[in-house]
């Protein structure tokens, strides 16, 4: 393993240090790991809390600040915050309005933060939440989980975070929370693993002439593993199963191409000029496009595109100003 | 020792566990590493190193224990595993609470704490999770302690019984948590919850019989 590190057990608590170094913008609370606005949330204001496992940078800490979160809770490499941290990262930006929980659709995540809502809920804070299920990869049915939650949950939290921001009350915005986690599909693919730093070797093996698709941004494994391919095959790969699963029309929607950590720009933008052909051959009006590192997985080389379709309501709070680290615009 | 079991052998108990834990921590990430994201070795390393040291001063009494064993798994864990090993010592303190701890109160207790678990987790018997050993785990103790058995005797039929349902969820196709997502492809692997579990077992097993 050759990384950027000093002892494993460490990287989250000396990562958040760099964090609060590199932004003035947001605070860190390094005993409960929560990356907070530095400003104290204005007063009748819906708070909005994310978080998860790190490993996923800027994913969520990089996207706290004015127009997106207001807390970030920091869980170890790929494991969900506890419920303790979550419970403090609702209390600190609470300003009386009630607090959106967004929770991405993993076991951990959604135990954790469900006690943690049960948890605020008794010291009377009023939380809701939002779950984001929208890997296309993993089969959704009575018998699974769910599916995974992955890009989706940028883009809902830009939107969210907007309308949050304009001081729309509680219901308003888990209701369009709600809607723009239903209008979200993803679909990812890897090209080599990522290395837990604790676990010090790669997730899993994959032969340098395969790759897997569907995979998860943990290195989970995806739903089949193939022969690389070029890049103008990997698009269809991504864009087919996404267009297939809307099963409808999808017209104007706001298009992630996230890198998952190792592969250069470079690359992403070579994959995206395969991928924008093939989204308006199926009838996908793309209204605004991301592409970077958004939503990562370490060091995996890999993509990731998620599709959302959007109305205008969603685009406007698309654009509206935002200033955190990982996302600022208009501002 | 036979009929009755010492607060002492509890936090012997919880101990052993960790060290389990410790021991086989790379074993336990890598069978999470095949259908999951390999985190499970680490993270319970982690809380159950955060309960050891929490042991000292000694509770004051079984309840007490399993109180302060729960919370501090489901505040330094976190993952899956935090809330539902969280849960199960949570829910076994109560049903502790008043009088000796013998073999039909700590099966009592057992069973609490797995029902915690089915209820925090929905999952089933059979969706390749803790609960396939950790239910006939409780049945076997159970049926032990009916029989008259001691603590020490009824704890080898329940780690036996988690064994054989640890070793059972190697061909399941895993239904709940993150290996879910793989739907076939998790099938040819050990569950690795179910693998803790029968630590924690096999942990109360040694305990007892040294004990005893």
């Amino acid at each position: 393993m050759k990384k950027f590190v000093n002892d494993p057990a460490d990287v989250l608590a000396e990562a958040l240090r760099g964090i609060q170094a590199a932004h003035p913008e947001v605070r860190v609370d390094a005993e409960n790991r929560v990356i907070l606005r530095a400003e104290p949330t204005r007063a009748g204001k819906v708070a909005l809390v994310s978080g998860g496992g790190s490993g996923h940078e800027p994913m969520h800490g990089g996207f706290v600040g004015r127009g997106m979160l207001d807390a970030a809770a920091a869980g170890e490499v790929f494991t969900s915050p506890t419920p303790d941290q979550v419970l403090a990262a609702t209390q600190a930006v609470d300003a009386g309005a009630g607090v959106l929980h967004i929770v991405k659709n993993y076991t951990g995540d959604v135990l954790n933060f469900e006690m943690a809502a049960e948890l605020a809920a008794a010291e009377g804070v009023e939380v809701e939440s939002v779950l984001v299920s929208d890997d296309v990869a993993v089969q959704d049915s009575t018998w699974t989980a769910g599916r995974r939650g992955t890009g989706t949950t940028v883009i809902l939290e830009k939107i969210v975070g907007a309308r949050a921001e304009e001081g729309a009350d509680l219901a308003a915005v888990a209701d369009l929370a709600r809607r723009v986690a239903a209008a979200g599909r993803s679909m990812g693919v890897a090209l080599t693993s990522c290395t837990v730093p604790a676990a010090g070797r790669p997730t899993f093996e994959l032969p340098d002439d395969e790759m897997e698709v569907g995979v998860g941004i943990h290195g989970e494994p995806g739903r089949s593993r193939v022969k690389l391919a070029s890049a103008h095959e990997i698009a269809a790969l991504l864009v087919d199963p996404i267009v297939h699963d809307f099963g409808e029309p999808v017209g104007p929607a706001i298009v992630l191409l996230s890198g998952l950590g190792a592969t250069p720009l470079i690359e992403q933008y070579l994959l995206y000029g395969e991928i924008a052909p093939l989204l308006a051959a199926a009838g996908v009006e793309v209204q605004r496009v991301l592409i970077g590192d958004y939503i990562t997985s370490l060091d995996m080389a890999g993509a990731s595109l998620t599709v959302v379709k959007a109305d205008d309501e969603m685009l406007r709070l698309w654009d509206a100003p935002v200033v955190t680290p990982g996302l600022r615009w208009g501002a | 020792m036979s009929g009755t079991v010492a607060l002492d052998d509890l936090v012997s108990w919880i101990r052993a566990f960790r060290d389990t834990v410790q021991q086989h921590k790379d074993e336990l990430t890598q069978l999470d590493s095949a259908i999951g994201d390999a985190d499970h070795g680490s993270n319970m390393a982690r809380g159950l190193d955060a309960v050891v040291a929490r042991l000292d001063p000694r509770p004051a009494s079984p309840t007490d224990l399993f109180k302060t064993v729960g919370m501090t798994l489901v505040s330094s864990v976190g993952g899956a595993s935090g809330p539902l090993y969280g849960t199960l010592f949570l829910r076994m303190g109560p049903a502790l609470s008043e009088g000796e701890v013998d073999a039909t109160t700590l099966g009592a207790a057992l069973r609490a704490g797995v029902e915690g678990v089915v209820a925090r987790g929905k999952a089933e018997l059979g969706d390749k999770t803790m609960i396939d050993a950790l239910w006939p785990a409780v049945d076997a103790w159970d049926t032990a302690a009916a029989a008259g058995a001691t603590p020490a005797a009824a704890a080898r039929a329940a780690a036996e019984a988690a064994a054989r349902g640890r070793d059972a969820t190697e061909p399941l196709v895993a239904r709940k948590g993150r290996a879910s997502y793989l739907g076939e492809r998790s099938a040819g692997h050990l569950d690795p919850g179910a693998t803790s579990a029968t630590m924690l077992l096999e942990a109360l097993r040694d305990t007892l019989a040294a004990a005893e």
